[in-house]
């Protein structure tokens, strides 16, 4: 009896503004949770959404995830063929490791400038060759390497890699952000000599350096 | 066929319908047939600027909407065989017109004139986006101003976006004075984050809000700076590399005998 009532508990479906999100318990046993999700998203589903394109974002709370099973959750979701599946958050060293994984040492290239108002998304580590301007935003899941100037928004390591760096030949950004840590630069943060440099979390605190130092740092991981 | 220039900003006050006027101006005393457009319904500006409101009869959302013929509501200029004005309605709202009729009326102007200067609303909503809808090319002014430059690369975004490549950008409203101390963004400033070609620089005047009262386009006083300016500004756009105008006062006469005995 009281499997049966935790059992219902185990997946929650939320609405947002952005589509559905779907939180998983992560104490109880990953077959329960499947066998959940696959009941859940059964012949009643469709009380809850209509044919439009819906966006889906599993968050798998504290649990890790193996590529397969990763892989059985996106095959479940995609059964629904109006479910579009965004993203699997997953605990944040597992989000590290399947970061490397995926990636290794590769880095996407993209050109162009980012306006105020406009937002670039990547999966990834990106280098970026252009400016991006105050009030644009860029977000990657992995590193972001700027050659131009970063006047705007940075947010690296978004899925919650604390490991992501954010270097910039020119470091004048509106706002840093690194995993869920936010800094801003000081108000008088006025430099003398422009040099590159990149932003990195150091036990949770947001710390800037010289890009050449930058090794240091991605070495030791 | 003529070409369609916008001339948006984003923020609002920064001096849109003063270089569409003037802008407007200046290509007809080039020579060129010239129709001006306000598309700011609702609030339209660009008829008392020009001083030609009591002469309205009917407007943009007239002609769109059928109860006249576009040669009915365009105005002839009291100064200027060459140009015209198509004013915009001020009873409606912007929602009231669709960005295609904006275009399909913009498409009848081309055939008429060498150019229609578009005068865009501000903001970035369904003004702009009727304003933008029928443009070949854009001129994005800003003032040396945070806020203005932070609007104007927004709208830079959406005209790129609207696949209106290459805006040109007018910086209005400098003042030389402040320049000179650093306590106004430069020229070079604003170019770093915009990242487009500069089409004009405009020192601010007290004849351009003068004229605007009396309903006159600056364009026509020579005494002004600022109409030096726009003159020039539509020198360029027909083509003509016209060097920027140098922001330096002209030393005054006592200045040039002091620095003339310095000198010998």
């Amino acid at each position: 009896m009281k499997k049966l009532s935790q059992n219902s508990h185990l997946v929650t479906i939320k609405g947002t503004r952005d589509g559905l999100v779907f939180i998983m318990d992560d104490q109880c046993e990953y077959v329960d949770l499947i066998s959940e999700l696959t009941e859940k998203l059964g012949a009643s589903f469709e009380k809850f959404v209509d044919d439009s394109i819906v966006s889906v974002s599993v968050k798998m709370g504290n649990r890790t995830l193996t590529e397969q099973q990763r892989y059985e959750i996106a095959v479940i979701i995609g059964r629904r063929s109006n479910l579009l599946l965004k993203s699997i958050e997953v605990a944040p060293t597992a989000g590290d490791e399947r970061i490397e994984q995926l990636l290794g040492d590769n880095v996407m290239i993209h050109r162009g400038t980012v306006r105020s108002g406009q937002v670039l998304q990547h999966e990834g580590n990106l280098l970026f060759l252009g400016d991006i301007n105050p009030g644009g935003t860029v977000i990657v899941t992995g590193d972001l390497y700027v050659m131009g100037a970063l006047r705007g928004l940075a947010h690296a390591g978004s899925a919650g890699n604390e490991q992501a760096v954010i270097a910039a030949s020119h470091m004048f950004p509106t706002q840093l952000r690194i995993a869920g840590v936010i800094s801003r630069p000081p108000d008088e943060w006025v430099k003398a000599d422009v040099y590159m440099e990149f932003a990195y979390l150091d036990d949770g605190q947001m710390k800037i350096d010289k890009l050449s130092n930058l090794f240091k740092r991605k070495q030791s991981l | 066929m003529g070409q369609a220039i916008v001339v948006t900003s984003g923020k609002g006050g920064v001096g849109k319908t003063t270089t569409s006027a003037n802008l407007g101006t200046a290509l007809a005393l080039l020579g060129h047939k010239v129709c001006m457009v306000d598309t700011d319904i609702g609030l339209r500006n660009l008829d008392v600027v020009m001083g030609l409101e009591n002469r309205i009869v009917y407007d943009l959302v007239d002609v769109i909407e059928g109860r006249c013929r576009l040669e009915q509501a365009l105005i002839k200029d009291k100064r200027f065989e060459s140009l015209y004005l198509l004013p915009a309605a001020q009873t409606k709202d912007k929602d009231d017109v669709k960005p295609e009729q904006v275009k399909e009326i913009i498409g009848r102007i081309k055939q008429l004139f060498d150019f229609a200067i578009i005068d865009c609303p501000a903001g970035i909503e369904q003004g702009f986006r009727n304003a933008i809808s029928g443009a070949d090319r854009a001129i994005v002014v800003t003032t040396p101003e945070k806020s203005a430059v932070r609007d104007a690369d927004r709208v830079i975004g959406k005209l790129h976006s609207e696949q209106i490549e290459e805006p040109k950008l007018v910086v209005n409203r400098i003042r030389p004075n402040m320049l000179k101390t650093g306590d106004m963004l430069s020229i070079d400033d604003i170019c770093s984050v915009l990242q487009i070609d500069v089409i004009g620089i405009i020192p601010d005047d007290d004849y351009v809000i003068k004229a605007s009262n009396n309903g006159e386009p600056i364009v026509i006083n020579p005494q002004s700076k600022a109409a030096l300016a726009y003159r020039n500004i539509a020198r360029r756009i027909l083509g003509d590399p016209v060097p920027l105008m140098s922001l330096e006062e002209k030393p005054g006469f006592v200045e040039r005998i002091k620095k003339f005995f310095k000198l010998g």
